[in-house]
């Protein structure tokens, strides 16, 4: 049985108090990391957590293990490093959405065909939130933002048809109302052998809410999310304009084929 | 041997047991070598999907505990070096070859010497060495992986197209005839261990990622601890630090020939393949009884200010030769300029000097 206490072991000494703004999605997506890891025994000893720049990329700062931190969008470089020479080390993403979806976004597609053996974490604001409340590539249409004052005109990546079409072989959604199902879904990565990616889509009040949806209530954010969320078996209902504005939650599949090891590996001629 | 060829061999002999590298001409054979040797000696080898993935996944795996090496050239340098920061500044040791070449072209030229050392953003001291041969091209990847372990820098083995295609002898040592070098471990257990606390030398002992020291590597401004820290008093010592276990063991870093240079009234300073044609001119002056020397910089950067100052106050003329606008000639107009005239003798045309024009140069001030 996991307790608070074992979740706080496994937080870096001295690195609180952590800098999320209150009702911040990415403080209650740390907790669902913190009991999934506690649950499947995730020996922090052998783990090294990966952040790029963004508040996203500041959960690795507050975990004690081996971390990166600092960098935008190269995190699965990053990773494919790490695994490539230590593959036995485990290894854990937190992306943001713009980490992926937009400046990594071909790392995150390359990474996802080699079928890399790493557990990705996106945490979808639907914004660039570190710097302000810009669009994003998963912004819903029509939204205004910082940088969309008229509204977003640009249509959204859907993660999922994103990281199935590339190769990924796990990938689940939810949102910051479904703890105990992201945490599950969080579990099934980490147990996972291949590239797995969990998006949760997350309220950031200060920019997102206040912005877009003229709130800056946590609570008015998550309920905003859960309204269009619906699940994978409601959207088979649906046709494609009317799942348009919706998030799809579920675990959508989970696969196995070999992981990567390298480009091009050694056989012995017989 | 090929130039490309030796400077994979130089790194297998230096332990170099992770390789990515982008396609790219003039460096392409350096991956396709590495991708047939590397596996079959127990390392690692990435086709990257591009330079950006190249130089992180080379510091991911560095910080495991890898000799990491990726190679390019010019264009592919550029893309590097916000990667080349950020190794700077958690003191990941690795190898980064830049074969230059014209824009877009294979042509020979030494233009990104300045991009070296000023492309990436912030505070770093680098090592740049500019091999002049085939068998410098071994010899200095060895001494670029020794140098990078020794003070947890990215070292920078600057190649030029004239000398990675072309094909010379070499002479490769016994394996125990190289000295290798190995960072230093930390001797303390994870609890009592400060990431970022240096040695006597400047350089913090270095963990492997999966061994319990739980290292943050942050490119934020770090304590001693590693924790994130903006503190103004941290982010100035942090850099003194960085900065200093380069500048405060020059000597240690700097690869200098001097060419009969103790008292020549002309002195030549040349980097890279332009040694060869200073050299010949050098000699065919000499033989005419000009006093001409030459001085070699096999480090370019940190400036060898010491060697340059040194040469200069003896001479009268200083000649500084390059393959390029002149770039490194302020460098050695900074040093040498209070103490000498210093003329610039640059080739611009995608093609090295020959022997002759440099001649003609030292025949000017003669
Ligand atoms: C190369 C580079 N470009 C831009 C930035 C500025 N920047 C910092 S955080 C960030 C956005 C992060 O958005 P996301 O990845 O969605 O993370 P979030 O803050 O929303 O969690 C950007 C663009 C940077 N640090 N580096
Ligand atoms: S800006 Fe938004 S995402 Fe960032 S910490 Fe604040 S609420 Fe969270
Ligand atoms: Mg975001």
């Amino acid at each position: 049985m996991s307790d608070i206490d074992s979740y706080r072991e496994k937080l870096r000494p001295g690195s609180l108090p952590h800098f999320f703004c209150p009702g911040c999605g990415c403080g209650q997506i740390m907790n669902f990391f913190l009991q999934a890891a506690d649950e499947v025994d995730l020996d922090f000893d052998n783990l090294v957590a990966v952040g790029g720049v963004g508040c996203t990329a500041r959960i690795p700062v507050y975990l004690d293990a081996d971390a990166l931190h600092g960098i935008h969008g190269r995190v699965l470089p990053w990773a494919t490093g790490i695994k490539l020479h230590k593959p036995q080390l485990d290894v854990v993403v937190f992306a943001g959405d713009g980490g992926v979806g937009a400046i990594g976004g071909n790392h995150f597609i390359q990474a996802a065909r080699r079928n890399l053996d790493v557990t990705v974490i996106v945490v979808n604001n639907l914004n660039f939130a570190m710097t302000g409340g810009q669009v994003s590539p998963t912004t819903p249409s029509g939204l205004n933002t910082m940088t969309t004052p008229y509204g977003n005109r640009e249509e959204r990546f859907d993660l999922y048809e994103l990281a199935h079409s590339a190769g990924a072989t796990f990938f689940s959604r939810w949102n910051t109302f479904h703890y105990q199902q992201a945490t599950d879904s969080i579990k099934k990565a980490l147990n996972h052998e291949g590239f797995s990616v969990v998006e949760i889509l997350s309220q950031c009040p200060t920019h997102f809410g206040r912005y877009a949806l003229g709130s800056g209530e946590p609570t008015r954010g998550m309920e905003w999310i859960e309204e269009k969320s619906i699940t994978i078996s409601d959207a088979h209902e649906l046709t494609g304009e009317e799942k348009k504005d919706k998030f799809v939650l579920g675990d959508f599949y989970s696969e196995e084929r070999p992981v990567f090891a390298g480009s091009t590996v050694y056989v012995e001629e017989k | 041997m090929l130039g490309n060829y030796a400077l994979v061999e130089g790194a297998l002999a230096a332990g170099c047991d992770f390789f990515a590298g982008y396609p790219i001409t003039p460096a392409n054979e350096i991956s396709e070598r590495m991708a047939n040797r590397l596996p079959a000696v127990g390392g690692k080898f990435l086709q990257s999907e591009d330079e950006l993935c190249s130089i992180y996944s080379v510091t991911g795996a560095s910080l495991c505990g890898a000799k990491a090496m990726t190679a390019t050239a010019s264009a592919g340098f550029n893309y590097m070096q916000e990667g080349l920061g950020y190794a700077s500044s958690v003191e990941a040791p690795c190898v980064i070859v830049d074969v230059q070449r014209c824009r877009g072209e294979n042509y020979a030229t030494q233009s990104d010497v300045m991009q070296m050392k000023w492309g990436a953003s912030g505070d770093y001291e680098v090592v740049v060495l500019a091999p002049s041969s085939v068998q410098e091209l071994f010899d200095y990847t060895v001494e670029a992986f020794n140098i990078a372990e020794k003070y947890r820098i990215p070292v920078i083995v600057m190649s030029e197209t004239t000398i990675a295609l072309m094909r010379e002898n070499l002479t490769i040592p016994e394996p125990g005839e190289i000295e290798i070098e190995e960072r230093d471990r930390p001797e303390v257990p994870p609890e009592d261990f400060l990431p970022f606390s240096p040695n006597d030398r400047g350089v913090p002992p270095m963990p492997s990622f999966g061994e319990g020291y739980h290292t943050l590597y942050s490119l934020n401004p770090h304590d001693e601890a590693g924790n994130i820290n903006w503190d103004p008093d941290t982010y100035e010592n942090m850099y003194e630090r960085v900065l200093g276990k380069i500048q405060d063991n020059i000597d240690d870093v700097s690869i200098v020939e001097e060419h009969f240079a103790d008292d020549a009234d002309t002195i030549l300073v040349a980097y890279g393949s332009e040694f060869r044609p200073a050299m010949d001119a050098t000699l065919r002056a000499r033989d005419e009884g000009l006093s001409v020397g030459l001085l070699k910089l096999g480090t370019v950067w940190p400036v060898p200010e010491k060697e340059l100052a040194g040469a200069a106050e003896a001479a009268d003329t200083v000649i500084s030769v390059e393959m390029n606008v002149g770039k490194y000639t302020r460098e050695v107009e900074r040093v040498c300029g209070p103490r000498a005239e210093v003329r610039s003798v640059t080739k611009n045309r995608g093609s090295i000097h020959t022997a002759g024009e440099i001649y003609s140069a030292i025949k000017e001030v003669s």
